[in-house]
C-alpha cells in the first residue's frame, strides 16, 4: 500500500450531511471486480441524472474537482453498509483524503486498509474549510505527521487514530504481520480448543 | 481469581476471551470463532487467489446465499445472468474452499442473520465477523459480533483473526415497561433518534434495563440488529434464560454435557454491577410510542403522532439543510401530519424485521382486512417460511393482497431486482431509508411490520393501536 505522508493538491467541497455508503456506490453497480475501477460510480445517483447526464451543478462534475485528491463533507460521511465498494470508488475517482467531523466506523476502518486518509475535524472547522474552498478554491496541505490541515495561512488540525496513523504513514497491510504470527494463532487455538469446547462447530455430515 | 479483579463490562470479558497477542500501539489481535461469508465476498476471495492462499479455518466458516437471491423462482436458469453469476460465485469459492454452505438450493437458506441464530451457529460468547454492516446482530445472544469491510474478510480468510482497537463502551438502559403494541423496533427507532445516526461511533452498545430483559429473542436481534444505524459497530445484550432457552436444541448449537458447560461460562458473561463505561443513556420505555421515519436517515424518526419537522424553525443550520434535503428527496412538506402520509406499497422483510414473529404481528393487523396497497411478504428463511405456512400466516397475507415470496435480502438492498419504482414510497420493516436503498429515487419509512401492515390497510402512515384493539 502507498504510504500516506503529505499531500498538497486542491480540494472538493460536498457539504452534504451523512453521504452513506449507498450514495457512494449505489449497491446495483458492486458486481464488477476491483480490477475492473470502480471511479465511475462514485455517488453516482448525485452525479447523474436519469438519463445518464451529469447534473451540472454537482461538484464532483466540475473540471477542478477531477484534480482534487481531498474530499471536504459534513457529518458521518460512510455510514451505513460495510461495503469496501464505497472505498473503492473513492480512491479510484482519485481521493486520497476525506475531511468530515465524523465517519462510519466501518468505512473509515475500510479507508484506512486502502491508504485512503480519513481525516476527522470539528464541525466548526469543516464548515470554515467547506465555505474557504467556495470562495478562495485554495489549494490545501494535509500533513499526517502533525495532524494539521494548511488552508492559505489557516492551520486546522484533524484527530485519526494513533493506530491508523502509524499505518498509513508506513503503507503498512496488517496481513503480512499476521502472518508471522500464525505460531501466536496456533497456540491460542490449542488453549481455546480445551477452555471453550463448545464454541467449536460439529462436523459436517458431508 | 482475587478479590482486586476490575470490574469488567459483557464487551470487555467476551473480547479478553479472544486476544491471540497485543502489538505495541495498542491493536489487538482477536481470534474470529465464526466467519459468515455471503456474496459480496468474492473481492476477498479474489485476494486469496491472487497469494494463492488457503482458507485457515473453513470449519469456522460459514457460506450462506442471500444479498442476491432471487425471491420468486427456485431456478437459477430464471435469473439475470449477472445475478445468477453472483450466487454461483459463491458456491464456487466455499467448494473450493471446503467451507460449510447454506446454498440458494439449501432448505435452510435464508438471511445471513436470519439463519445463524435459527441454526445455532450464534452462541453467547463468540466473536463472530461477516462483511456486512448488519452483523451487529447476533450481539443479542451476547455475542462480539460485527460488521467488516472486504479487507478484513480476507483477513479473517487467511489468518482467522482480526486486528481491532477496543471501542469505547456505551450503555443504553430502557427501563420500564412499553405499552402494549410497542415493539424492539419502536425501541430501536427512539433510540436512533434520540442519539443520532452517528451517536455511538467508536462504541460497542450494550443494551439494558428490564424493557430490554422483556424482549424475546427475537426482539432483541431486531434492537441489535439497528446497533449499526446509530453508528455502533456492535451492539449486544447480556445473556440469560431467555437465550439459553433459544440456543438449546439448535441443529449446529452444543448439546448434552458440553451445552451444560457452556451454559455456566455464559452466566458469567454479564457486566460487572460497578463496570465503568464512558457513556450511558437512559430511555423510559412508557415514552415509547410507535415509530416512523420521515426522512433519509434513521435518525430521521418520530412517534406516529407527531408531524414532519419544519426545517425554518431550526436553530442549527446543519440540521435545518439535512431536513430541507431530506423533505426534498421524499416528497414531505413540513408540518404534515405524520399519519396522512399516503404510501404506494409495503415490504415486509430483511434482517431486521422477517422472522416468525414479525410476520405473526404483522398478519394479526391484516387478517380478514384489505391492503390498499401492494406489497412484498419475505420471510427471513426457507425454515420461517415453512413455519409461517404450517400456521397459516401466508394465507392471511395472499388474501389481504400481498405476495408471499422467498427469503433473501429482497427489496431492503435491491441487489436481486425486488425494486422499489422511482417515486414510489415504500412503508418498510428493513433498516435504511437512505436515498435511493430501495432503488433509485425510491422513498423509504421504516417502521415495525404491524405499523406497516396497518399503513398496507389505510393506505397511509397510520398508529397500529387502534387496529390491535379492533382486531381483539
Amino acid at each position: 500500500m502507498k504510504p500516506f505522508d503529505r499531500l498538497t493538491t486542491s480540494a472538493c467541497a460536498l457539504p452534504l450531511a451523512s453521504i452513506d455508503t449507498d450514495q457512494l456506490i449505489p449497491a446495483r453497480f458492486m458486481k464488477r471486480s476491483r480490477a475492473d475501477g470502480y471511479g465511475q460510480f462514485l455517488l453516482h445517483d448525485m452525479r447523474f441524472d436519469e438519463t445518464g447526464a451529469p447534473r451540472p451543478d454537482f461538484p464532483l462534475n466540475a473540471d477542478a474537482a477531477k484534480r482534487a485528491e481531498v474530499l471536504v463533507t459534513r457529518r458521518n460521511f460512510g455510514a451505513g453498509s460495510s461495503r469496501e465498494a464505497a472505498v473503492y470508488a473513492l480512491v479510484d475517482f482519485g481521493f486520497r483524503c476525506v475531511i468530515a467531523p465524523s465517519f462510519g466506523d466501518i468505512f473509515a476502518s475500510n479507508a484506512v486498509n486502502n491508504g485512503l486518509l480519513p481525516a476527522k475535524v470539528s464541525e466548526a472547522d469543516a464548515e470554515e474549510i467547506l465555505g474557504l474552498i467556495e470562495t478562495t478554491g485554495a489549494a490545501v496541505t494535509v500533513d499526517l505527521h502533525d495532524c494539521l490541515i494548511r488552508f492559505g495561512n489557516r492551520n486546522y488540525s484533524f484527530t485519526i487514530d494513533p493506530i491508523w496513523q502509524t499505518k498509513l504513514l508506513n503503507g503498512w497491510d496488517d496481513l503480512d504481520l499476521t502472518l508471522s504470527l500464525s505460531g501466536d494463532i496456533g497456540r491460542f487455538e490449542q488453549r481455546d480448543q480445551a477452555e471453550r469446547p463448545w464454541a467449536r462447530l460439529p462436523d459436517r455430515p458431508d | 481469581m482475587t478479590a482486586t479483579r476490575q470490574p469488567q463490562t459483557l464487551f470487555d470479558k467476551v473480547w479478553d476471551a479472544h486476544v491471540v497477542t497485543r502489538r505495541e500501539d495498542g491493536a489487538e489481535l482477536l481470534f474470529i470463532d465464526r466467519h459468515l461469508v455471503h456474496e459480496g465476498s468474492f473481492h476477498a476471495f479474489n485476494k486469496l487467489k491472487e497469494k494463492r492462499a488457503k482458507v485457515r479455518r473453513p470449519d469456522l466458516t460459514i457460506g450462506v446465499a442471500d444479498h442476491y437471491v432471487p425471491t420468486r423462482t427456485r431456478a437459477l436458469s430464471e435469473v439475470a445472468p449477472d445475478i445468477a453469476g453472483m450466487i454461483r460465485q459463491l458456491d464456487d469459492n466455499c467448494r473450493a474452499n471446503a467451507i460449510r454452505m447454506f446454498g440458494f438450493d439449501d432448505p435452510r437458506q435464508g438471511i445471513v442473520h436470519v439463519i445463524g441464530p435459527e441454526q445455532g451457529l450464534t452462541l453467547p460468547g463468540l466473536t463472530m465477523v461477516c462483511g456486512d454492516s448488519h452483523t451487529s446482530t447476533h450481539g443479542a445472544f451476547g455475542a462480539l459480533a460485527f460488521g467488516i469491510g472486504a479487507s478484513e474478510v480476507a483477513h479473517v480468510l487467511l489468518t482467522q483473526t482480526l486486528w481491532q482497537k477496543r471501542p469505547k463502551r456505551m450503555r443504553i438502559t430502557v427501563d420500564g415497561a412499553t405499552a402494549p403494541g410497542i415493539t424492539a423496533k419502536d425501541i430501536a427507532l427512539s433510540i436512533i433518534a434520540r442519539i443520532g445516526a452517528d451517536g455511538a461511533q467508536g462504541h460497542a452498545i450494550e443494551y439494558a434495563g428490564s424493557a430490554i430483559r422483556a424482549l424475546t429473542m427475537e426482539g432483541r436481534l431486531t434492537l441489535c440488529n439497528l446497533s449499526i444505524e446509530s453508528g455502533a459497530r456492535c451492539g449486544m445484550i447480556a445473556p440469560d434464560e431467555t437465550t439459553f432457552a433459544y440456543v438449546r436444541g439448535r441443529p449446529l448449537a452444543p448439546a448434552g454435557d458440553v451445552l451444560d458447560g457452556a451454559i455456566a461460562a455464559w452466566r458469567e458473561l454479564t457486566s460487572d454491577a460497578d463496570a465503568a463505561f464512558d457513556r450511558a443513556v437512559l430511555l423510559d420505555g412508557k415514552d415509547i410510542a410507535p415509530t416512523v421515519t420521515w426522512g433519509i436517515s434513521p435518525e430521521d424518526a418520530l412517534p406516529i403522532g407527531a408531524s414532519v419537522p419544519d426545517p425554518a424553525a431550526m436553530d442549527d443550520a446543519s440540521r435545518a439543510s439535512h431536513v430541507r434535503e431530506a423533505l426534498d428527496y421524499m416528497g414531505l412538506a413540513p408540518g404534515q401530519a405524520l399519519d396522512t402520509i399516503r404510501i404506494d406499497r409495503v415490504f415486509i422483510g430483511s434482517c431486521t424485521n422477517s422472522r416468525i414473529e414479525d410476520l405473526r404481528a404483522a398478519a394479526s393487523v391484516l387478517a380478514g382486512r384489505t391492503a390498499r396497497v401492494p406489497g412484498l411478504v419475505s420471510p427471513g428463511s426457507h425454515l420461517v417460511k415453512q413455519q409461517a405456512e404450517q400456521e397459516g400466516l401466508d394465507r392471511i397475507f395472499i388474501a389481504a393482497g400481498l405476495d408471499w415470496v422467498g427469503p433473501g435480502c429482497s427489496m431492503c438492498v435491491g441487489m436481486n431486482g425486488d425494486l422499489v419504482p422511482s417515486g414510489e414510497r415504500c412503508a418498510s420493516t428493513t433498516n435504511r431509508n437512505f436515498k435511493g436503498r430501495q432503488g433509485p429515487g425510491a422513498r423509504t419509512h421504516l417502521m415495525s411490520p404491524a405499523m406497516v401492515a396497518a399503513a398496507a390497510i389505510a393506505g397511509h402512515l397510520t398508529d397500529v393501536r387502534p387496529l390491535l384493539r379492533s382486531a381483539s
